[in-house]
C-alpha cells in the first residue's frame, strides 16, 4: 500500500494564554501512518488535542512543532508552508470554518482549484460542475454566488467544507469535527459526500464525537486520543465499544 | 505567532505624476487679496453680479476662521496659493484643437477613449479652465445642456444666478466662502423635465501647476421625473508644494427625478482636499452618491443630502483608502425635512501604512420628517499596527417614529481567515489582497468599470515576512 502521511513521535505546543511567551504542551508524541485508500477516525474527549494535531498537519503558525517528523509522500512536511501543503493535496474540513466577505464561493473555490493545478480553470466547465456538486450536497445554486460563508447556518458552512473537498479532490482530507451541530439528515448528506469523495487513490482522517457520521463508512483504523498522546488503536469495533462504555476504560492505558 | 510586517504597494501613480511644463497663458498672483478676485473676474468677464459675489465672499472668508475639527489644516498658507491659472488653451469640442500636451494627459488617462465608448458627454478641465467639452447630439435636441461653468454663467444666466451657491453659501464655512471668490471652471447640467440621459456624462478635472489651487463649481440640475449619472475624475501630478483643491458641488434634484453622482478622487499626496458636496431632493426623488477618495495629502469631505420632499432618498456608497502620509477624514450627511424620507449609507475605509482614516457622519431628523429611515453601516480595515482609523457618526432625531440603525465595525485582518485560505492552496500574498478586495466589493461594483479596475490595482500586495 502507498503511504501518503507518516507521522512520526510528533509533539506539538502553544502559546499558554496565561504564561506569557510560555508554551503548553498538547500533543506528546504522535505516530501516525495513512495509506490510499484508507479511512483513519480519531476518537478522543474534549481537550486531548484533536483539532490541534489537524491543524499542525495543515500548518497553522500558532502550533509549534517541538519534535518528530512528519512526511506527505515521502516529503518532509515541516518544510512547506500552508498554502504549499494544500498544493500537495492536503485538505482540513475546519470545525469553525471562517467568514470571508465579498468573495463568493465560486470565486473562492475557483482560485483555490487554479492555485493548486497551476492551470486555468474555464469558467463554464466549473460552474457545471460545481452545480452538480451542489446538487448531491443538496446546496441551493444561489449560494455559488453568496459571500463565504456570510450569514450561512452551521450545517450550511459544513456543507461548504464538502463542497470545497469535492471540488479540490484532496489526496487527503482531514474533517475536523465535519459533523458537529448538524441535524439527522444533514449528517446524511456529509456521509454521502465522503463516502463519494472516498477511493483508492486518496484517504480520509476524520475527527468526530459523534459517531453517527462513520456508520456509512468502511473505517479501516480508529485511534484513540487522550491527554496528547494516542492510547488506543484498533480497527471499526472500537467505536462501538466506545459508543456502548465511553472512554473511561482508557483511562491510565499509557 | 511571529509577527509579520504587511506591506501594501502604493497605488501605481506614474500614471498620474507625469507633469506637464507649465505653458500657462497666465497665472494669477499668490495669496488672495481684492485685486486678485478683481483680476480674475474681469479675464472671465464676469458679469457685474458675480464680481460683487466674489468680493462679499471675501469678506466672509476673511471673518471666518479655520475649522477647529478635523485634520489639522495648519500647513495651508493661502498667501502661497496660486488661485487662478489659465492653460493656453480655449474651450473646445474637438479633441484636435486641444494643445499636444494636454491631450496627451487626458489620453493617458483614457478619457478621449472612455468618451467613444461609455460616455454621453465629457468636460476636462486643466489647472483653473475647461478645456474641453461635448455632448451627444441627441441629448442636444432633447434640451439636456452639458457645459462648462463660465459658458453656462453667460448663456444660461437666469438659471446660474437662480441656484449658483444657494445649496452651499459662500457663509457655511471658510473655504466655500474661499471658493466663491475665486471659483473658476467647473460643469454645468441641466436635465428637462421626463428626460432621461441614458449615458453617463463625465466631468474630468486635472490640476497641472505646482503650488495652485483648483476650484471649480459644478452644478446639475434634474428636473422633475428625469435621470442622469454623473461622473467625477480628478487627478494631479506630484509635486513638493502644497496644491489646494477646494471645488464645489450643488445638486438639485426635482420631484420625481434621479441622479447618481459617481466620484473618484485621485489626487496627489502634496494635495489638500477640502472640498463641499451637496445634493437637494424633492418629492419622491434620489440622489445616490458613489464616492471614492484615494489620494491626497489631507482630504475633508462629506457630501450631503439634503431631502426636502417626501419619500425623497439618498443612497451613499463610500470608500476610502488612506496610505503612508495621508489624513482622509471623509464621510456624508443626511438632513432628513419630510416625512418618510430614507437614506441608506454604507462606507468602507482601509488605512495602512501609517495612514489615517476617518469616517464621520451626521444625520439629522428635523421636526417635519415623522417616519423617516436612515440606516449607517460603516465598516474600516487597518493592515498594520500603525495606521489609524476612526468612526465619529453623529445624530440628531427630533422627529417622530424614526427609524435609525447604526452598525460600525473596525477591526485588521483575521489571521484565521488567511490560514483558511491558505489552507485551500492560496498564497498568503494572495489570501491577503483577496480579502482585502472582498471588503471593499460591495462598493467597488458600484463604481465605474474603469475605476472598478483602478481600484483592484490598489490592493495588489506585496509582503515581507511570512506565516504558516
Amino acid at each position: 500500500m502507498e503511504k501518503l502521511l507518516n507521522i512520526k513521535n510528533l509533539q506539538v505546543s502553544v502559546a499558554d494564554g496565561e504564561a506569557d511567551g510560555a508554551l503548553k504542551e498538547i500533543l506528546k508524541g504522535i505516530n501516525l501512518e495513512v495509506n490510499k485508500g484508507e479511512i483513519h477516525v480519531v476518537l478522543g474527549p474534549n481537550g486531548s488535542g484533536k483539532s490541534t494535531l489537524m491543524n499542525a498537519i495543515m500548518g497553522h503558525p500558532k502550533y509549534q512543532i517541538t519534535d518528530g517528523t512528519m512526511d506527505f509522500e515521502g516529503e518532509d512536511l515541516l518544510e512547506l508552508k500552508t498554502f504549499e501543503r494544500a498544493r500537495r493535496g492536503i485538505f482540513l474540513s475546519f470545525q469553525t470554518p471562517e467568514e470571508i466577505p465579498g468573495i463568493t464561493v465560486e470565486n473562492m473555490i475557483r482560485t483555490a482549484k487554479q492555485s493548486i493545478t497551476g492551470e486555468n480553470i474555464k469558467i463554464l466547465k466549473f460552474r457545471k460542475e460545481l452545480k452538480a456538486a451542489m446538487k448531491e450536497l443538496q446546496m441551493d445554486e444561489s449560494y455559488a454566488q453568496r459571500y463565504m460563508n456570510v450569514g450561512f447556518s452551521g450545517g450550511e458552512k459544513k456543507r461548504n467544507e464538502i463542497l470545497q473537498m469535492l471540488m479540490l479532490q484532496p489526496k487527503l482530507a482531514l474533517l475536523d469535527e465535519t459533523d458537529s451541530g448538524l441535524d439527522v439528515d444533514a449528517i446524511q448528506i456529509v456521509s454521502n459526500g465522503v463516502k463519494r469523495f472516498h477511493n483508492e487513490d486518496n484517504a480520509c482522517l476524520i475527527i468526530t464525537h459523534n459517531t453517527r457520521i462513520l456508520k456509512q463508512l468502511k473505517v479501516d483504523r480508529v485511534h484513540v486520543l487522550m491527554q496528547g498522546k494516542l492510547v488506543a488503536e484498533g480497527g471499526p469495533e472500537l467505536i462501538d465499544k466506545i459508543d456502548k462504555d465511553g472512554f473511561g476504560f482508557l483511562q491510565g492505558a499509557e | 505567532m511571529a509577527q509579520e510586517k504587511t506591506y501594501i504597494e502604493d497605488i501605481e501613480r506614474t500614471l498620474y505624476d507625469i507633469k506637464n511644463v507649465d505653458k500657462s497663458k497666465y497665472k494669477s498672483q499668490s495669496g488672495l487679496t481684492e485685486d486678485i478676485i478683481r483680476d480674475i473676474s474681469a479675464r472671465k468677464n464676469d458679469p457685474e453680479w458675480m464680481l460683487e459675489f466674489r468680493l462679499k465672499s471675501l469678506e466672509v472668508y476673511n471673518q471666518l476662521s479655520l475649522p477647529n475639527w478635523g485634520p489639522d489644516l495648519s500647513e495651508l498658507n493661502m498667501d502661497e496659493i496660486v488661485t487662478y491659472v489659465q492653460p493656453d488653451a480655449k474651450m473646445t469640442g474637438s479633441w484636435d484643437e486641444v494643445p499636444d500636451d494636454i491631450k496627451e494627459t487626458f489620453d493617458r488617462l483614457g478619457i478621449p477613449e472612455a468618451e467613444q465608448t461609455s460616455l454621453a458627454g465629457v468636460g476636462a478641465q486643466y489647472d483653473s479652465e475647461v478645456v474641453y467639452h461635448s455632448i451627444q447630439e441627441d441629448l442636444v435636441k432633447q434640451g439636456v445642456i452639458y457645459t462648462d461653468m463660465e459658458t453656462a454663467l453667460h448663456e444660461h444666466e437666469e438659471i446660474v444666478r437662480d441656484h449658483f451657491m444657494k445649496l452651499v453659501p459662500p457663509k457655511d464655512h471658510k473655504f466655500a466662502a474661499l471658493h466663491g471668490a475665486v471659483w473658476s471652471g467647473g460643469s454645468f447640467v441641466y436635465v428637462p423635465e421626463g428626460v432621461h440621459v441614458e449615458i453617463p456624462l463625465q466631468s474630468y478635472f486635472r490640476l497641472n501647476a505646482a503650488g495652485a489651487g483648483q476650484f471649480e463649481h459644478t452644478l446639475i440640475i434634474v428636473e422633475k421625473n428625469a435621470s442622469l449619472h454623473f461622473i467625477e475624475g480628478c487627478s494631479a501630478p506630484k509635486y513638493n508644494v502644497t496644491n489646494l483643491h477646494a471645488g464645489c458641488v450643488e445638486l438639485f434634484v426635482n420631484d420625481g427625478a434621479r441622479l447618481r453622482y459617481s466620484t473618484i478622487e485621485n489626487w496627489s499626496r502634496n494635495m489638500m482636499n477640502l472640498n463641499t458636496k451637496r445634493a437637494v431632493v424633492g418629492k419622491d426623488g434620489i440622489i445616490e452618491w458613489v464616492s471614492g477618495s484615494f489620494g491626497s495629502h489631507v482630504s475633508m469631505l462629506y457630501p450631503c443630502s439634503v431631502l426636502k420632499g417626501e419619500n425623497a432618498k439618498c443612497e451613499f456608497t463610500g470608500v476610502t483608502f488612506a496610505s503612508k502620509g495621508q489624513n482622509l477624514d471623509t464621510g456624508a450627511s443626511v438632513i432628513h425635512c419630510a416625512p418618510h424620507t430614507s437614506a441608506n449609507i454604507s462606507t468602507r475605509t482601509i488605512s495602512k501604512a501609517g495612514g489615517k482614516a476617518t469616517y464621520r457622519s451626521a444625520v439629522k431628523v428635523t421636526k417635519n420628517a415623522p417616519y423617516a429611515k436612515c440606516s449607517v453601516n460603516c465598516e474600516s480595515l487597518m493592515l498594520d499596527d500603525i495606521s489609524r482609523s476612526d468612526t465619529l457618526p453623529t445624530m440628531d432625531i427630533e422627529g417622530d417614529e424614526a427609524d435609525i440603525g447604526h452598525e460600525a465595525t473596525i477591526g485588521r485582518i483575521s489571521d484565521e481567515a488567511i490560514f483558511y485560505l491558505m489552507s485551500r492552496g492560496i498564497s498568503e500574498e494572495e489570501a491577503r489582497s483577496m480579502i482585502v478586495r472582498g471588503f471593499v466589493e460591495p462598493i467597488a461594483k458600484e463604481l465605474p468599470l474603469e475605476y472598478a479596475v483602478e481600484m483592484n490595482n490598489l490592493v495588489n500586495i506585496e509582503l515581507e515576512g511570512t506565516m504558516g
